[in-house]
């Protein structure tokens, strides 16, 4: 056997910690090694030339690589492997950079022996691997888009006119999401309706695109090109078919609620129109106000309906189809403010959030005034955001520049009013954010940097005191205004933290969906075929939502277009001839992938190497050792267990 | 139950009020406080500095004091130390958590203190209310021969009761404590918004004109939302807003004067007890009109 040892430098990353002619003369010395080499960068195409004419030229049978992470380059090793005529899987990769010379940056010795070390485990290992055959499974082109904001509308409508069939599954009645209820967009300052509104209706008019509102995804099991979707369709009480948006049932309903689309400012009726330009352009009927219904008191909205598209009797439909690929998309929530309870918001009509000031800016716009804004209008950021004390680390993104143009908004309407945005940092961090910000301070917003301390409403005059410290000049300002806006920041919605648990996806900090990788594979998830998308990810503003929807369509047509996709033959299976068929690991597996089968009369336990994804819970949970793992097989692990303990290993 | 009892320097001049209305209600519950034997000053107020282990050495020291009652079994409660006074509590316990926290401090700590017994650090301080609130409101209520009916009390809480928020009681930014003992006891408790806000605290020693100001603005405020009384449990919340109501009337003709009570001097009130605990005396504000209108006193 000739094994060929390669150590990088990782440009210093290693090499400055680590010191690599030791580690080199060290794995001369181990048995089959044959071939000993340093490089700066083992990654770089030079490199990896190198590497293939290494494997040609001394007829080497297995490689290892001493470098970062497998996370990291172990793709890309294995392929510069497999072109040198070789099986990818004769690779290993010893990792003495995340492991060994990042965490013992301060103490270089004990990372030298560290190395060695590692680098031994490696080669015991890469010894008894055997060369893996690839295999290939069928796939479809059909995706589900779950939400149907920006980031599901811009999904489904690029994998629509790439040709495949989108399921876009949304729970509310109509399509558009949080973008619906927004004024302007930063920092060009397009009416976020009139550019939303062609692409809601782009939705409908896409023949591959099956638009279901009003729906709720209830499970999804399966996996990579067979992904079994229930939903749920809750009764919506009219037609859409038939619903001509007259208005008429809306005049007669006698129930009158708030208006979720103008955060409560508003009121509607049972029967409405979930925004003016909802798509589908229909009526709902709320059930839960609802007088008619249980039992059928008031009939008035069908009394006066014309083309007849209201109807009782509807019952909520239950949706069984197939999906080869997924991609989340469930939005944010804003912060409650009520818990940042310094901010008195439940207190005082005159504390609103941001999402309130969207709306109310929006409707004066369209001719309709709930309230007066008054004179002097405070805006307090990071209500939500970087407050550990609310349990939120991270910085929400949008809140600077959204406050940045509500803030110049107001004033450029009204240039006698005076506005102030307090704040921590202000982060202009986009293309065209400072050139805005500079822009909203030269409108005469007042930017001033202070954490607000108190907020006190006068009982009388109703009008609302900040205090606050200015932190660049020191002084204590104490100050009265007639409004003042909280920037809130974003949570993940109940429907994101919803489906993590249905599909299994890890959470970052914050409840956040995670990605697989944060740089190179943003927008991918561990579960092999679910993508997510938008502010499930992550908060973000509308540009970088509609860029990440965009690559999850991407990334999920990658999958999808050839026909077939390559199955990692690094899976478990078992011996049959071991197994007591007890069945421990279809119970331990957490991708269902186990069954128990009979065959001839003894049960046995057998693996869907397609839905495995090689974790090794059933190999380790196995009594008998009859569960095994390819490229993990219990000799090799004790091998590298002998190798780590210095035990010589034959 | 007997309990080891801190009192420190206010409680025993200027707010003895304080204590003999709190060692009457506490009996009334079954609790004897039992004063620590050659207690000190607590340290007043809390250093930050990262170096200035001197500072911490005479609330340790009381701690040491509450050790020693343990070891000679004067007390039942066998690891906790009652405190009335907010600023002593504070001290108390941030100094306490400061050696609980870093054990190289508490070493050099012990060391400066050669001549006593080594602090072991497993004393806890705690304040009067969360005693009252771990014993139950609902016990408060069944003793509450006397309740405050229509009595309309603004809670005042201060900063030291509060804050940090590792040493706090309760919530910082929307304390209920008080509130919800005063409305178990039958007061209608009025929620003033600048019941945490600063008083002036020391302020009040070389700058009086400011500290009325900030009296003003938490009473008037109080009074704006329909507040008849004000309770408190810091003495020198106490002090501020309640002595310094004479300067306020200076500056402000027009100003109601109010009383300002310890919280335990309303639950003597309520449980009925005799008027010599109450110590209505010492405070500034007679209280005696209003309860005698609210029929609460004779």
């Amino acid at each position: 056997m000739k094994i060929g040892v390669y150590v990088c430098h990782c440009g210093g990353n290693i090499s400055e910690v680590v010191d690599i002619k030791r580690v080199m003369k060290f794995a001369e010395q181990q048995g089959d090694v044959v071939l000993v080499k340093e490089h700066a960068h083992m990654c770089s195409d030079v490199a990896r030339k190198m590497l293939v004419d290494d494997i040609k030229e001394h007829n080497l049978d297995k490689v290892v690589i001493a470098a970062c992470s497998p996370q990291f380059h172990g793709r890309t090793f294995m392929g510069t492997v497999e072109k040198a005529g070789l099986s990818p899987y004769v690779m290993e990769m010893a990792n003495i950079r995340e492991q060994c010379s990042w965490p013992h940056y301060y103490e270089p010795e004990y990372a030298t022996k560290k190395a060695k070390d590692i680098v031994r485990m490696a080669i015991a290992k890469a010894r008894l691997d055997e060369p893996l055959e690839k295999k290939t499974s069928p796939i479809g082109k059909r995706v589900l888009v779950i939400g149907a904001g920006i980031a599901g509308i811009q999904a489904a409508l690029d994998l629509g006119d790439a040709g495949f069939k989108v399921y876009l599954v949304e729970k509310e009645p109509s399509i558009g999401g949080k973008m619906v209820k927004l004024s302007r967009t930063f920092p060009t300052e397009d009416c976020a309706a009139c550019i939303l509104s062609p692409k809601m209706a782009d939705v409908p008019a896409n023949p591959n695109i099956e638009l279901l509102t009003n729906t709720e995804i209830e499970s999804i099991s399966g996996f990579l090109g067979n992904y079994d979707v229930v939903a749920v369709k809750k009764p919506r009480y009219v037609d859409t078919s038939k619903c001509t948006a007259c208005d008429k049932c809306a005049e007669v309903c006698p129930v009158v609620v708030p208006n979720e689309h103008d955060e409560g400012l508003s009121s509607r009726k049972a029967i409405y129109l979930p925004n003016p330009i909802a798509v589908p352009h229909s009526y709902v009927l709320d059930d839960k106000t609802c007088l008619g219904l249980f039992p059928l008191a008031c009939s008035k909205c069908y009394d006066v309906c014309d083309p007849g598209a209201i109807n009782y009797d509807q019952k909520p439909e239950r949706l069984n189809f197939t999906v080869d690929t997924i991609i989340v998309a469930t939005g944010y929530e804003i912060f409650d403010p009520r818990k940042k309870k310094v901010y008195e918001f439940a207190r005082s009509k005159n504390i609103i959030t941001a999402l309130d000031l969207e709306r109310l800016i929006s409707l004066e716009a369209e001719g309709t005034s709930l309230r007066p804004i008054g004179k002097r209008i405070a805006f307090i950021q990071c209500v939500g955001s970087r407050d550990e004390l609310v349990g939120n680390e991270y910085c929400s993104r949008i809140c600077c520049m959204y406050a940045t143009k509500l803030s110049q908004l107001l004033k450029r309407a009204d240039p006698k009013r005076d506005v102030y945005v307090f704040y921590i940092d202000l982060r202009a961090y986009g293309k065209g954010f400072e050139e805005y910000y500079k822009r909203a301070q030269r409108t005469g917003v007042k930017f001033i940097r202070g954490r607000v301390a108190e907020l006190h409403e006068d009982k009388r005059t109703n009008k609302v005191t900040l205090k606050v410290e200015d932190t660049l000049t020191r002084d204590i300002i104490e100050s009265e205004f007639d409004l003042v806006v909280l920037s809130v920041g974003l949570r993940p919605s109940p429907g994101t933290l919803k489906i993590a648990d249905t599909l299994r996806l890890i959470k970052s900090p914050g409840g956040w969906l995670q990605e697989a990788h944060p740089k190179f594979r943003p927008v991918d998830t561990l579960a092999d075929g679910v993508f997510i998308c938008g502010c499930a990810q992550g908060p973000k503003d509308i540009p970088d939502t509609v860029a990440q929807a965009s690559a999850a369509a991407a990334r999920a047509i990658r999958l999808m277009n050839k026909g077939e996709f390559e199955v990692d033959p690094i899976t478990a299976f078992v011996d049959e001839e071991l197994c007591s068929g007890c069945g421990i690991c279809a119970g331990v597996c957490p991708y269902d992938a186990i069954t128990i089968e009979l065959k001839q009369g003894k049960r046995v336990s057998r693996v869907n190497e397609v839905v495995c994804q090689g974790c090794g819970a059933c190999v380790a949970a196995c009594p008998s050792g009859a569960q095994q793992q390819r490229w993990f097989m219990t000799p090799q692990l004790h091998a590298m267990l002998s190798a780590a303990l210095g035990e010589e290993v034959s | 139950m007997k309990i080891a009892y801190y009192p420190g320097c206010t409680l025993k001049t200027t707010a003895k009020n304080f204590e003999t209305s709190a060692i009457a209600i506490a009996r009334e519950l079954g609790i004897e406080m039992v004063e620590l034997p050659r207690w000190t000053c607590c340290g007043t107020v809390f250093s930050l500095t990262a170096d200035d282990l001197i500072h911490h050495v005479a609330p340790i020291r009381n701690l040491i004091r509450v050790q020693e009652m343990i070891e000679n079994g004067q007390i039942e409660d066998e690891k906790r130390v009652l405190t009335l006074c907010s600023m002593c509590f504070n001290t108390l316990k941030r100094s306490n958590l400061r050696v609980k926290e870093n054990t190289e401090d508490l070493k050099k700590i012990n060391d400066l203190m050669y001549r006593e017994k080594d602090y072991r650090a497993e004393i806890e301080v705690i304040q009067l209310l969360e005693l009252l609130k771990e014993i139950g409101f609902d016990k408060l209520k069944a003793k509450a021969k006397n309740p405050l009916k229509n009595l309309r009390v603004a809670p005042y809480y201060g900063c030291m009761i509060l804050r940090p928020i590792e040493v706090g009681i309760d919530d910082p930014e929307d304390p209920t404590i008080q509130k919800d003992l005063l409305e178990a006891l039958g007061a209608e408790v009025i929620d003033n918004p600048y019941k945490k806000v600063c008083c002036g605290s020391y302020q009040t020693v070389n700058n009086k004109e400011k500290v009325a100001e900030l009296a003003y603005n938490i009473l008037g405020h109080a009074q704006q939302e329909g507040a008849e009384a004000i309770t408190t449990c810091c003495p020198l919340c106490a002090f501020n807003l309640d002595t310094r109501q004479k300067e306020v009337l200076k500056n402000h003709p027009d100003f109601q004067q109010m009383p300002v009570f310890y919280i335990t001097q309303l639950i003597a009130v309520a449980f009925g007890l005799d008027n010599k605990t109450f110590g209505f005396n010492q405070n500034y504000v007679d209280p005696k009109p209003l309860l005698k209108k609210k029929g609460l006193i004779k």
